[in-house]
């Protein structure tokens, strides 16, 4: 029997030394005579692991990390081929306590599989989805998406199923499936590990958008930072043959700019312009891409939707609490002894998610803040740490789950330096078509220097300066600049003195 | 420079807003986006000059001037900031000054968990790059100052 080893070629992975490993492991397996089939797969999530090395046992899975190229010939005098004893030993990978307890709907198949073979992952139950979108007609599924729930990952949370249908229902001989992959916030790497490790869930998804919506031809916008992600995409579209028949997808790669991640600046940015955010109404649902009906959707909104439809809208709602339907695939990322992906039900604290997997931080030192939502979301305290993580939950709190990125910080913090740096990245990426975003973040920055040099009574004007760009600005970019600095001056005041 | 760039927009003459791939492309073949291209492009895809200026000057990504042989960028974003971050980036700073290495700020390589992350020429990753680990990369490199 040929003897299988999994590498994974995420690209988390890959700057911890995955591809050295997978190069070392041929060599030595040659030099032994040993016969190995190498699967490059995508990662676990669990990356104080990677590079995490899975060979295919009788007793399932076993995995060994992290690995280093000079563990290589000590793995093979144990006979990890055949699961032997090592300090590197992990055991069965399913069975390990981190993915165990989780419960993965969206990321079942990251990890498993061949993310690069369409043949693994319709062995591993995909395309199912599409091969029941086929046999219904365009207004059940888009009921079926609207009764599971789900509402979009990309942060907005808007419901799926009224934005697809608002797509069906407006009258056009061209339409568009936009997938949303310009992952640009920090502590978020969900979208690039789906990418990677099992991009045909992501392409059903779209595919199964255009049947339900009457499009046929669908844009990936994937941000430059993930050049592995836009690699996997084109050999997995590449590869599809004719399994998505008349639908096409054109992989677009962005250029750098934050604020793309906006719908209506992506669409700018595909069309050829500058990617500056339009104003609303009218809607992408209606003039979208080129002018025609468009459904924008973030690539783990998409990637649910094959499993929606092949396990039944009610499975996927039956997940989660409250108006918060399925589950959420976390990123625990920063100052954190055990980073990675955590996909759970909504409904889990904060604190669960640090302490029980994250195991508190790398650091060694206490937990001061967490950032949840990217570089719009709001800084918590650890008197929040029991928040739930549900929408409407973190909403109340003053907080953003936003697309489940959860950054952590230690107790050298400098909150307002965070306050600083937010208003900054803003100046930065602002899109310039708003003042209030355009102008308001650069006297943001100048604002929180001179609270910082001691004049504490301009707090009151920075306050008035965030009313101003929450209520002025005309996408999220500005109007959620204030969530982490009003957030650091309100629970962190000491830090601004 | 003229029969690659015929070559580039015969690549994407089908293709709806063709701008942004055809820049790829460009600064993938020549490094960065020459001032010379800009009229041969607003010609073949009727824009005007300052339209595809307008373009290339918006997006962080496209660089008008020829990068050094190498090009390090480190992750600036928070994820990389609670765990060393800019003290990266600062000693970066002061290693590659009057090297003919490029040192830019990234802002987030997806890398979240594993910071602080780098990025050399384009594809290459690595994660929690300490000073000493820096180094040595660069070392590798042959571009040290």
């Amino acid at each position: 029997m040929t003897i299988i080893v999994y590498v994974p070629c995420d690209a988390a992975a890959l700057a911890l030394g995955a591809d050295e490993v997978a190069v070392a492991i041929s060599a030595e397996s040659v030099k032994r005579g040993l016969e190995i089939k190498l699967v490059r797969n995508g990662s676990r999530g669990l990356f104080w692991l990677e590079p995490l090395v899975e060979v295919v046992t009788a007793q399932g899975r076993i995995a060994y990390g992290p690995v280093m190229v000079a563990d290589v010939p000590g793995l093979f005098k144990s006979s990890f081929t055949t699961g032997g004893d090592h300090p590197l030993r992990l055991g069965n990978i399913e069975s390990l306590p981190y993915l165990a307890k989780q419960q993965r709907v969206t990321f079942r198949r990251v990890g498993l599989i061949d993310p690069r073979s369409l043949a693994d992952y319709q062995a591993h139950g995909g395309g199912k989805g599409l091969d029941i979108a086929r046999t219904m007609t365009p207004a059940d599924i888009v009921r079926a998406i609207t009764d599971s729930g789900l509402r979009g990952r990309g942060g907005a949370a808007f419901p799926t199923g009224i934005k697809w249908k608002t797509v069906l229902e407006t009258a056009s001989t061209q339409k568009y499936i936009v997938c949303n992959a310009d992952e640009g916030d920090s502590g978020t790497f969900s979208d690039r590990m789906q990418m990677e490790g099992d991009p045909y869930c992501l392409i059903e998804g779209m595919a199964i958008a255009g049947l339900a919506v009457g499009a046929n031809q669908g844009y990936i916008y994937v941000r430059s930072e993930y050049p592995h992600a836009i690699a996997t995409l084109n050999a997995a579209l590449a590869a599809a043959g004719d399994w998505l028949g008349e639908f096409h997808i054109e992989v677009r790669q962005a250029a750098g700019a934050y604020v793309c991640g906006e719908e209506t600046a992506l669409l700018e940015s595909i069309e050829g312009k500058r990617g500056i955010v339009r104003s609303k109404p009218p809607l992408p649902a209606i003039s979208g891409l080129f002018g025609q009906p468009t459904v924008i959707n973030n690539v783990i909104t998409l990637a649910s939707v094959p499993d929606i439809l092949a396990r039944g809208a009610s499975f996927y709602r039956d997940l989660g609490v409250g108006r918060s339907r399925g589950t959420l695939p976390f990123q625990l990322a920063g100052n954190i002894k055990y980073g990675g992906l955590v996909e759970v039900p909504f409904g889990l604290t904060l604190r669960e998610l640090l302490v029980d997997y994250g195991g508190g931080s790398r650091s060694g030192k206490p937990l001061r803040a967490v950032q949840v939502g990217g570089p719009l979301g709001a800084y918590l305290p650890e008197t929040q740490f029991d928040a739930v993580l549900d929408y409407e939950a973190f909403a109340a709190v003053g907080a953003v789950l936003g697309h489940g990125g959860i950054v952590a910080f230690d107790d050298t913090v400098d909150m307002a330096k965070q306050a600083r740096y937010a208003m900054k990245f803003c100046a930065l990426e602002s899109c310039g078509k708003c003042t209030p975003c355009r102008i308001g973040s650069t006297r943001g920055v100048e604002l929180i220097d001179r609270i910082r040099a001691g004049q504490s009574e301009q707090i009151p004007l920075l306050r008035d300066l965030c009313d101003t760009m929450t209520y002025g600005s005309m996408c999220a970019m500005g109007s959620m600049t204030p969530y982490p600095v009003l957030s650091a001056l309100n629970h962190f005041p000491e830090d601004f003195q | 420079m003229v029969p690659t760039l015929n070559a580039i927009f015969a690549n994407h003459q089908h293709c709806s807003g063709a701008l942004l791939p055809i820049l790829h492309e460009i600064q993938h073949a020549f490094g960065y986006v020459p001032d010379e291209v800009v009229p041969l492009i607003a010609k073949q895809l009727n824009l005007s000059r300052a339209e595809v200026h307008g373009v290339i000057t918006y997006y962080h990504h496209f660089r008008r001037t020829p990068p050094g042989k190498h090009v390090v960028r480190i992750c600036c974003a928070e994820a990389c900031q609670s765990v060393g971050g800019e003290t990266l980036a600062e000693y970066a700073k002061e290693k590659l000054q009057d090297s003919n290495t490029t040192l830019e700020p990234v802002y987030c390589l997806g890398l979240c968990a594993i910071g602080p992350a780098m990025q050399i020429d384009e594809t290459k990753l690595h994660a929690k790059v300490t000073p000493e680990k820096f180094d040595a990369l660069i070392d590798a490199l042959g571009e040290r100052s």
